[in-house]
This record gives C-alpha cells, sequence and structure tokens, in this order.
C-alpha cells in the first residue's frame, strides 16, 4: 500500500464521517441537555428527502442545505413537544419519531427518486489545494466538511467555555437544581433538541446533495443508529466524538480498500464494530462509575415536569 | 298485405336488436366472471429503475395486451417471510387465480400457501422449488454481463475493472465471471477488483465501495446492487460505468457506456395467456437473451462502432447457441481446471458456482 492509497483513504474517510459528525454532535447537544432523542435516523432521513427537493425545485443547494436543517428541526419539534410538553416517554417517542421519519420520506420522495442532481462539489483553493499531501488531505472538500469542522469547534467552545453551556450541562445533570436557580428547565431542552434535529437534518443533507447527489428511499441506511452509538462510545466528548466518527467511517473505508487488495477481514464483522464498541464502552462506564460516568449527563432520559419542583 | 313485410322488418330488426342486447348482455357479464384477476407481489418500491421497476415494466405493458381480459393488483414493498405469507394468501383468498412474487424469499411462503389453494397459478421469481401449481421462472443475467464485458474490456485503458457486489451467491458470482470472461475476450490482459457491500441496497455503501475501487486504478465500474450510486461515482470521477437492472444513463450521460438490463414482458404475455386458455403449466424457466429476458440498453456514443459490431456478433452467437459465456476451458483463480475444453458449463454446475476466474483479484469470502 503506497502512500497515495493512504491518502485517498484518509480523503475517503472523511467525507464517509460528516454525516455521523453533524448528527453525533448534535445528538450530543441534546443528551447533555438530559434528553435522549432515539429518532435520530428519522430525522436524518426527512433532512436528506426536503434537501433533495428544494435542491430539485429551486437549484439553490445552500438554500437546500438550509431546507435540511429545518426539515430535522421541525421533525424534532414533533419529539420535544411529545417528550417535553405532554411528558410521554423519549425512549418511545423517539422510536417512532424514526419509523415515522422513515414512512413520511419515502411518502414525500415518491417523484423524486429518478431525478439526478449536480450536487455540491468539491472546492479548489487555488495554491492550497495543490500542495502535496494536505492540499488534498486539508483543501479540497466539499463546504459542508469545513462547515461540520466549524460546527464541532463552535460545539466544543460552548459546551466548556461558555456560560451558555454550563447552564445546557447543569440541566442535564440535575435539571431541579437548574431549576430552583431560576432557569426555564423545558426551554432549555427545547432548544437542545431543536438543535440537535437540525443537525441531523444537515447530516441528511450531506447525505443527498453532497455524498451520493441522489434520493433513495431508506438511504441513510441506519447512519443514525451509529451517530447514536456513537455519542456513548465518545463519553459524551465532542473531541472523541469526532475521533469516533473518523474511526467508524474509516474502518468502513478501509475494509472496502482491504478487499480490493486481498486483505480479509469479514465484512459482517466490520458492520457490527460500531456497536460492539459501544457495548463495550457501556460495560465500562457501568464498571467504573468515577472515571467515566463523569461524562453522562445524570438525568439522561427522564422527564422533568415543572410542577413538582 | 304492405304492412306485412314492414311489419316483419320491424319485428325481425326488434327481435334482433332483443337478441344483440341480450347477447352483449351476456357477454359483459361472462367478461366481468372470466376476468383473470393477475397479483403481483414486490419486494421494494417501484420506484425509477432496478429490479422491481423492470418487473412492473412487465406488469404494464399485459395490462396494456389484455386490456378488460385481466384484472391486476399490485402489493409493493413485501418483507421475504412471514408477511409474504399473508399477502400471498390474501391474493389467493380475494379470487386471484394467478399470483407473481417477484423475490427469492417468497419462495418457501409461496410453496406453502400453493398447498392451500390448489386451484390458484403461483408463479415465483428465482427460486428453485416448485409444486403442482408452483412454478419458477428466472433470467440468464450472465449471458447480459458477458456481453456487457466485451464493451468494458474494449473501453478500459488501466486495464482495471471494478465490480460492486452485495452477496457472493451464485447467481453474482455467475455475473462476475461472465463479465471478466467477456472482457478477457477483447483484451487478456484486463483483470476485475471485487469490493463486497453486504447489502442489495445501499447507495452510501455503494458509494464507498466504488470510490475505492476507483482510486484504485479502475476505470469501468459495474455493480451487482440496486441503486445509482456506482453510476453517479463512475460520472463524477470521470471514469465509465455500466449499470444493472435498469437503463441508468440519466443518471451518468458520460459514465454510463450501457446496462444490462431485464426484461419480463414477453414471459409474463406468454403465462398469462396460458393461464387465459386454461393450459397454465408450473414451468421451471431460465430464459436468456434468446427468451427476449435480457438485453443490453443503449450504448453510449464514446463506444465505437467496432466495438458495438463485437458485440452484435457475440450476441447472435448466444442466440444460436454457438457462443456460452461459461465454455470450457474455464480456469479458476488458482489456475485449476473447472471445465473442460469443448465442453459448456452445465446449468446445474452455474446454479452452484462458488469461484472466481482467474483474472479476478482478491479472495473470495467464505
Amino acid at each position: 500500500m503506497n502512500t497515495e492509497t493512504i491518502i485517498l483513504i484518509l480523503f475517503a474517510t472523511v467525507t464517509a464521517s460528516i454525516p455521523l459528525v453533524f448528527a453525533a454532535l448534535g445528538e450530543l447537544v441534546v443528551e447533555k441537555s438530559g434528553v435522549l432523542n432515539l429518532g435520530v435516523e428519522g430525522m436524518m432521513i426527512v433532512g436528506a428527502i426536503c434537501s433533495f427537493i428544494v435542491a430539485v425545485e429551486t437549484g439553490q443547494l445552500w438554500l437546500a442545505v438550509i431546507a435540511g436543517g429545518v426539515a430535522g428541526a421541525l421533525m424534532s419539534l414533533i419529539f420535544g413537544f411529545i417528550t417535553l410538553s405532554l411528558m410521554a416517554n423519549q425512549v418511545a417517542t423517539g422510536l417512532a419519531l424514526t419509523i415515522f421519519g422513515i414512512g413520511f420520506s419515502a411518502f414525500i420522495g415518491q417523484e423524486y427518486s429518478s431525478i439526478a442532481l449536480d450536487g455540491i462539489k468539491a472546492l479548489s483553493i487555488p495554491f492550497l489545494s495543490d500542495i502535496p499531501i494536505a492540499g488534498k488531505l486539508l483543501f479540497s472538500h466539499d463546504p459542508l466538511v469545513y462547515l461540520a469542522i466549524l460546527v464541532f469547534i463552535g460545539i466544543a467552545w460552548f459546551l466548556y467555555r461558555s456560560r451558555g453551556g454550563l447552564i445546557l450541562r447543569a440541566t442535564g445533570e440535575s435539571p431541579s437544581s437548574a431549576h430552583a436557580l431560576g432557569y426555564s428547565v423545558i426551554k432549555i431542552r427545547y432548544l437542545a433538541v431543536l438543535f440537535g434535529g437540525m443537525m441531523a437534518g444537515l447530516g441528511g443533507a450531506y447525505l443527498s446533495l453532497a455524498y451520493t447527489p441522489l434520493w433513495a428511499e431508506g438511504m441513510t441506511s441506519g447512519r443514525g443508529w451509529i451517530a447514536l452509538a456513537l455519542v456513548v462510545f465518545a463519553t459524551w466528548r465532542p473531541g472523541r466524538v469526532l475521533i469516533g466518527a473518523f474511526l467508524f467511517g474509516g474502518v468502513t473505508i478501509a475494509q472496502f480498500h482491504m478487499q480490493g487488495t486481498g486483505i480479509e477481514i469479514p465484512a459482517q464483522f466490520l458492520t457490527m464494530l460500531p456497536y460492539l464498541a459501544t457495548i463495550v464502552v457501556l460495560v465500562i462506564i457501568s464498571r467504573d462509575a468515577n472515571t467515566t460516568r463523569m461524562n453522562a449527563p445524570a438525568s439522561l432520559g427522564q422527564p422533568f415536569h415543572n410542577e413538582l419542583h | 298485405m304492405t304492412t306485412q313485410p314492414f311489419s316483419g322488418v320491424l319485428k325481425t330488426l326488434f327481435s334482433s336488436a332483443l337478441l344483440a342486447g341480450a347477447l352483449a348482455l351476456t357477454a359483459g357479464s361472462a367478461a366481468a366472471e372470466d376476468k383473470l384477476k393477475v397479483g403481483f407481489i414486490y419486494v421494494s418500491p417501484i420506484g425509477d429503475a432496478g429490479w422491481t421497476f423492470q418487473h412492473d415494466i412487465a406488469r404494464k405493458a399485459i395490462e396494456e395486451k389484455f386490456g378488460d381480459k385481466i384484472e391486476v393488483k399490485v402489493i409493493d414493498s413485501v418483507p421475504e417471510g412471514a408477511e409474504a405469507e399473508r399477502v400471498t394468501r390474501e391474493l389467493a383468498a380475494s379470487g386471484h387465480q394467478l399470483v407473481f412474487g417477484t423475490s427469492f424469499g417468497y419462495m418457501n411462503p409461496m410453496l406453502k400457501v400453493a398447498k392451500m389453494f390448489p386451484k390458484t397459478h403461483f408463479e415465483h421469481a428465482t427460486g428453485y422449488k416448485a409444486a403442482k401449481n408452483l412454478g419458477n421462472y428466472n433470467a440468464r443475467f450472465y449471458e447480459g454481463r458477458y456481453l456487457s464485458g466485451i464493451v468494458a474490456g474494449s473501453m478500459t485503458k488501466s486495464n482495471k475493472l471494478a465490480y460492486v457486489a452485495a452477496f457472493p451467491i451464485p447467481e453474482v458470482l455467475q455475473g462476475i465471471n461472465a463479465y471478466l470472461r467477456g472482457a478477457q475476450s477483447v483484451n487478456p490482459d484486463v483483470e476485475l477488483n471485487v469490493v463486497w457491500t453486504n447489502s442489495w441496497f445501499d447507495p452510501g455503501r455503494e458509494r464507498e465501495a466504488s470510490d475505492a475501487l476507483i482510486d484504485q486504478g479502475a476505470d469501468v465500474v459495474t455493480h451487482h446492487t440496486d441503486s445509482t450510486a456506482p453510476t453517479v461515482a463512475a460520472e463524477e470521477k470521470g471514469v465509465y460505468s455500466v449499470a444493472y437492472h435498469s437503463d441508468m444513463s440519466k443518471y451518468g450521460e458520460k459514465a454510463h457506456l450501457t446496462a444490462v438490463t431485464h426484461h419480463w414482458e414477453s414471459y409474463y404475455t406468454k403465462v398469462v395467456q396460458a393461464a387465459l386458455d386454461g393450459k397454465w403449466e408450473p414451468g421451471s424457466v431460465w430464459g436468456g437473451i434468446k427468451d427476449e429476458m435480457i438485453n443490453l440498453a443503449p450504448m453510449n456514443k464514446a463506444v465505437p462502432e467496432e466495438v458495438v459490431a463485437k458485440v452484435e456478433a457475440a450476441k447472435a452467437a448466444i442466440v444460436d447457441g454457438s457462443l456460452h459465456p461459461f465454455a470450457g476451458p474455464v480456469v479458476d483463480q488458482d489456475g485449476k481446471e473447472i471445465v473442460a475444453e469443448g465442453t459448456n458449463m452445465s446449468d446445474e454446475d452455474m446454479s452452484k458456482m462458488g469461484f472466481y476466474v482467474k483474472g479476478v483479484n482478491g479472495k473470495l469470502p467464505k
């Protein structure tokens, strides 16, 4: 395997990871506020179809990206209303949201499965893109890749360096304390859920606009679930989410390259790897409460009732 | 006297009108009773390209041809297994005399239901089980693969072909091996890399697999998966593609060389006609180019005349039986002779195919 192949694998790894980066970072913020939204897959696929429809109808790719985010946020609003305002069970609602999203996207996408779209193209920055190795790896992606990295920096800063992030984390750790201090738990959680929905929608938009510029039913193919697993795998740390996304993306790409060169690892094993890794992390978390559980939001998945506090 | 003939005429007119009316009435009711109710079960949504889409083209063709004589019902997105059994049973119970199931996994459910409804005719695509009222039919996809291999072998410059495949089952291996043998017939230096996605349908993975193969130097990509992603990937990376199931040229105007396409129209017409005539019998049909079940989509303008001529010649030879895609000598990767010179691989051996021919890189997953 020569240097060129390795660069190509790394390059493909970045693009394969971007949908996971968007969706998992969004879910991270949601879970940090103490809400577990299992509807990532559903929000992603609705984001994918809505952005595709807008791209086809208007021809404006950036408008399409925004539409993807808005569609994801609207989906999460359904989830927010049911779990935060009506205080229904989050796990059940999230699962329902995924099932609904897959069906709904198929329904509104019926007329769009046959359309070829000229998707978002990779940038070519003069001079920078021409630098050997680094130019290919760092400066010749499509704009959404850079958006994902910016969002990552923004979230890492927000969660650990800003007052807003502190409040968000406090809400996830102890909603009653946050409530006692005068913060509106429900409002904060609503905002977090909406942000998570938007990010899942963007992840979907990346799939249908840049990665495979087409619409096909069920095209997210479980990436929303991997994003969910990734948050646990990363023990709720944004940096680890990013590394984990590259790792999960890279494993798939590397496996395809290895098949071509004759190195054998069963593909089924690699498909189950993200979930296996997540289970291992869960086992470690439950064994060693002091070190790892610190990151897990203490009130994750528990509804908050204003009147009871 | 003069009125006699007139009234006679009137009488005749009147009675003949009555008779005609009565005839029309009985004819009408007979048509309603004799209408053959035909059911189709699809595994996926119809969409705009792919396996199910091709079956649906044939469904439309028979509706057009037989018009009022048949009444067609389609149920799509039926998962294989228990759900398939329920749907098949419902179709049979609601008076459908002819039921087509178009996915491999419908085989056992259909067999079970066939026993419960001995008067209903069942037709199952791609399976191998039959019963008194259950026939099976399949296409010799590999014949089309061989022809498209000639195109790929002629158009490649790097002599590296790419194949994105779903699962290592005999049908897929027939395609891979026939494709490479077709390519080798015009270009002995050509080699083939295969990547398995372990999914019939996952545009993202098909895209990743295509990219990986193109990055390794392949310049013609084909696939045995259901999405258009490999053609889209080829178009974006400036290489060629050979599509599968349907013509996918609108997804890659420059890339799309041709496609191996399935056609069920003539078979479905034949079966429906037999059922209408009361002569339906369960068969075990494995049809190829000769039976109009397999064809190639129109060629890209980039394909030179002489290549098109070679493909046409090979096609004619397959039809008249002088060319068999697995005519000996067939040698596997390790150099072992599978089929001796002068003989053709038997249908039975082909249906159990479990090897790569010489020229395929990498090892076959077990």
